[in-house]
């Protein structure tokens, strides 16, 4: 398993960073002009101090090895737009906010999507199937930033029973996760469904039924690892969706986090800024996605042992 | 005494079950509802998606203004229909960005088989483990706010996922004796290609156009709602809920039709795409 | 002594357009000890007709009617959990992939030993250990280190031999056969026979096997009752029905399976038979 981790991270988490910084590096800099051109007309022995200040006048294959090794030492580069700032110093306090925020929710949507995906599948074409579904569609077409407002609006303003801005008590925590949460949730749902009615349609469940096995046991300890499947696979896409949808529900509920970094830093085009945003997010969906790489292989029975037997 | 057995085209097999889903001939209906409503709508109503009228400022829903006006007193109704055009538009137009890359890299990969297609599906591996939404904002913080430019970058977000669907319907066809006499005919590999191999990977690809629409349009949705996206004058419904959350409190109305717009069209959608998947192939039950 | 007796089992599928008939009006019974085997083609029922007697047959969808009496017990009409009880425990079924019928998440001690747990309470260790006898018994070598393997890592010959393991662990009285020579080599085919035979005379059990093969039912079974379309056309006596079948049908069967012909001399079909009636 280690080597199978090893093998995985070096192979293919390594050469994807990788590429990632090259291909973020390249859209930053192949772009038209300076960064300092679109401001108001500068002088032109500024622009070139200005340039030579942040490296910006070396050929490009200079300028992106310089990059990357200030990445390995850790700099991510100045902000433009906000002299005196380097990049990570303003991603620094906001990053865990957002992680906080990404990880409740993804626990939320899986302790929901599971629940409902599979006691619609235990009976399907049923009630309960029905009503976890009709859910789970819902669920799919209220964006977070529709619903974010109106449970802000119902839950906070008009109800009084929630917090809407802030992020300092855990009372905070409810709605943005709850905003940001409910659409993985509700695909959660469907996959959960879709992998268990699949799985117990198997041949090896009908074993298990006439051994004697409750309805439970079969299901929770039979079906499931097979059925389970599907949403973990999806957990890495559904990660990534998070980071970024927090964005949203960080601007909505005023929560100190990347998106109130990257957005105005998007509007205003701080390169650097968004440029260091990019790549931290990706290097954790990579890490990320590489731990779900080994736990579906771990799953696996077959991959478990090693490629063999 | 044998009975007769009348052939089933695939085809019509299909769009018999379809015709008897009613969820998924609500959805078609409402979209059709929806498409006609945004592109006659605004030709029909009596005011333009602009024009100001300050003293009707903020107005909730009245027998004049169906969905009230907006801070600068402009017919709400109608920006919604208009903002409506722009939203399908752009995911008209991404998603058919995402379907022409998509299928030529799918299907090359797929027919060509061997190492060409190792090392494509190995770069689609690599491109699939990058955030896209974070390259696209990448992409709009760095170049010129450009419409086309959205739906190149939306478009390029999708692609990856309809190129390995593409290249596994291919895969599994090309081997299918049906191709072998193509080839023993001496057609060319383009030709088998293009007649014989892509129209039976039809539906699959359909299904997953039908799946991709409402993914797209809540991606530009979003972009729009962070100032990303369509910039004014134009507005889509992510940037009309943006307008509206800003007055949430005081003008609820003016966020919630937007929405409720969005909310209506991605359902439609959803059913249709669910009734196409289901009608297409009804052994399976529900991957998503 | 009648350990298991049906009587006029009715099995009813619905369809998209009217329904299937899958059994119908099938009797039989079986004393203690003794063995059946039920013989018939694809189709004709005889899997179902065995499948209702441990619950597996959903029954909305399909619909039972008739009788079926284990020990006093009515298995039609009793409760869930007392179905469960049985199952596993005094009625055992294998079946016939043992690829797809095993657990392919599950080390094959666990689910040798499962049905101890269940029925009797036993602790993970005790159950473990039993198991690895259980495995020792169907003639698995090496049984102690290869308990903590995967299914997938056992050839098709070994993974039967595990079901029977885990069909046997608690000694029921009655072991249902679903075909359970069909998916393996003919090498290992006999191999099986002879097992589940020995266990048969050793524990003194009660022996129900379903195949399509004639030759197969023949080597281990002392009656044998035959079915067409959902019809339990004969039963009787092995021997008296191999030498003197009364079913065309029957004779049909027996006419075609090429083991019993005379080596050079053409085989026949089934259409050819009944198309001489």
């Amino acid at each position: 398993m280690i080597r199978f981790l090893i093998h995985r991270l070096i192979f293919q988490a390594l050469p994807t960073l990788l590429v990632l910084t090259l291909l973020s590096f390249l859209l930053v800099r192949l772009a038209p002009g300076s960064p300092f051109a679109t401001e108001k007309e500068l002088p032109p022995q500024t622009l070139e101090t200005l340039n030579r200040t942040y490296g910006l006048d070396q050929p490009i294959p200079v300028q992106y090895f310089r990059y990357l090794g200030g990445l390995l030492r850790g700099d991510l580069g100045p902000s433009l737009k906000k002299p005196g700032f380097t990049v990570r110093e303003l991603i620094g306090s906001a990053l865990p906010v957002s992680l906080e925020l990404g990880f409740f929710a993804l626990l939320y949507a899986l302790i929901l999507g599971l629940s409902l995906g599979i006691l619609a599948a235990v009976r399907p074409n049923g009630w309960g199937d029905a009503v976890a579904m009709s859910m789970a569609l819902l669920g799919i077409c209220v964006p977070s930033f529709v619903l974010g407002p109106l449970l802000a609006l119902g839950f906070g303003l008009e109800l009084g029973w929630l917090p809407v801005m802030g992020w300092e008590t855990p009372a905070d925590r409810i709605l943005p996760v709850i905003s940001l949460g409910s659409i993985y949730a509700a695909y959660i749902a469907r996959l959960a469904r879709g992998g268990m009615l699949e799985e117990l349609s198997k041949d090896y469940i009908r074993t298990a039924r006439a051994k004697g096995l409750s309805e439970t046991r079969v299901i929770l300890g039979h079906a499931l690892r097979g059925g389970i499947q599907p949403v973990i696979s999806f957990l890495g896409p559904a990660a990534a969706g998070l980071l970024t949808g927090a964005f949203v529900v960080e601007v909505i509920f005023n929560i100190p986090g990347m998106g109130r970094i990257i957005v105005p830093a998007a509007q205003n085009r701080d390169q650097f800024l968004v440029l260091g945003c990019v790549l931290l997010f990706g290097a954790l969906m990579v890490l990320f996605n590489t731990l779900v790489d080994v736990v579906l292989a771990w799953l696996n029975p077959r991959i478990r042992l090693g490629k063999g037997a | 005494m044998k009975k007769k057995t009348e052939t089933y085209s695939l085809r019509r097999d299909a769009w018999r079950r379809l015709l008897r889903n009613p969820t998924a001939i609500g959805g078609l209906v409402l979209l059709g509802l929806m498409i006609v409503a945004c592109v006659a709508g605004p030709w029909v109503s009596p005011y333009t998606f602009e024009e100001m009228d300050l003293l009707s400022a903020n107005t909730g829903p009245s027998s004049t203004h169906w969905f009230g006006t907006d801070e600068l007193g402009r017919d709400l109704l109608t920006r919604t229909l208009v903002g409506g055009r722009i939203s399908f538009a752009v995911a008209l137009a991404a998603t058919l960005v995402s379907l022409v890359i998509g299928v030529t890299y799918g299907g090359i990969s797929g027919f060509m088989g061997g190492r060409v297609d190792a090392w494509m599906m190995r770069i689609v591996d690599v491109l699939y483990a990058l955030p896209f939404t974070l390259l696209v904002i990448l992409l709009i913080t760095v170049f010129e706010r450009n419409l086309i430019l959205l739906f190149v970058a939306i478009g390029a977000v999708e692609w990856l996922t309809m190129a390995r669907i593409v290249r596994g319907q291919v895969m599994g066809l090309r081997h299918q004796e049906f191709i072998e006499a193509c080839q023993v005919l001496g057609y060319s590999r383009a030709r088998i290609l293009f007649r014989h191999i892509l129209p039976n990977i039809l539906g699959t690809v359909i299904i997953y156009v039908t799946l991709t629409i409402p993914s797209v349009m809540l991606l530009e949705a979003f972009l729009s709602f962070l100032g990303l996206g369509v910039q004014p004058p134009m507005s889509s419904w992510g940037s009309l809920i943006k307008d509206g959350v800003g007055a949430m409190e005081d003008f609820p109305w003016q966020m919630s039709f937007p929405g409720a717009a969005l909310f209506v069209t991605l359902l439609a959608l959803n059913f249709l795409g669910d009734g196409l998947r289901d009608a297409l192939d009804p052994r399976r039950e529900g991957e998503s | 002594m009648t350990q298991l007796s049906v009587k006029n089992l009715h099995v009813r599928f619905p369809l998209r357009e009217g329904s299937l008939q899958a059994v119908k009006d099938v009797s039989f019974s079986l004393k203690k000890g003794g063995s059946l085997g039920i013989v018939g083609e694809s189709g004709s029922g005889k899997s179902v007709c065995v499948s209702t007697l441990l619950g597996l047959v959903p029954v909305p969808p399909a619909t039972i009617s008739g009788s079926a009496h284990f020990q006093g017990v009515d298995l039609y009409n009793c409760s869930d959990a007392a179905l469960r009880e049985i199952r596993g425990k005094r009625i055992s079924m294998i079946f016939q992939d043992p690829m797809t019928s095993l657990n392919p998440h599950m080390r094959v001690v666990d689910q040798i030993a499962e049905p101890l747990r269940i029925h009797e309470g036993m602790s993970r260790k005790n159950a473990r250990l039993r198991a690895v006898k259980a495995m020792e018994m169907v003639g698995i070598p090496d049984a102690a280190s290869r308990a903590k393997s995967w299914p997938h890592e056992f050839s098709g010959g070994m993974r039967q031999r595990v079901m029977i393991a885990m069909a046997m662990i608690s000694e029921p009285e009655l072991l249902i056969a679903d075909e359970p020579t069909t998916a393996l080599d003919v090498t290992v085919q006999r191999q099986i026979l002879e097992l589940i035979h020995e266990l048969q005379q050793n524990t003194g059990m009660s022996l129900i096997m379903i195949s399509h093969d004639l030759a197969v039912v023949a080597s281990v079974c002392e009656q044998i009752a035959v079915m067409q379309h959902g019809v339990m056309v004969e039963q009787g006596k092995t021997d008296e029905v191999f030498q003197n079948p009364r079913h065309p049908y029957t004779r049909g069967l027996l006419k075609c399976n090429p083991t019993l012909h005379e080596p050079g001399t053409r085989l026949t079909t089934l259409e050819e038979v009944l198309g001489e009636l």
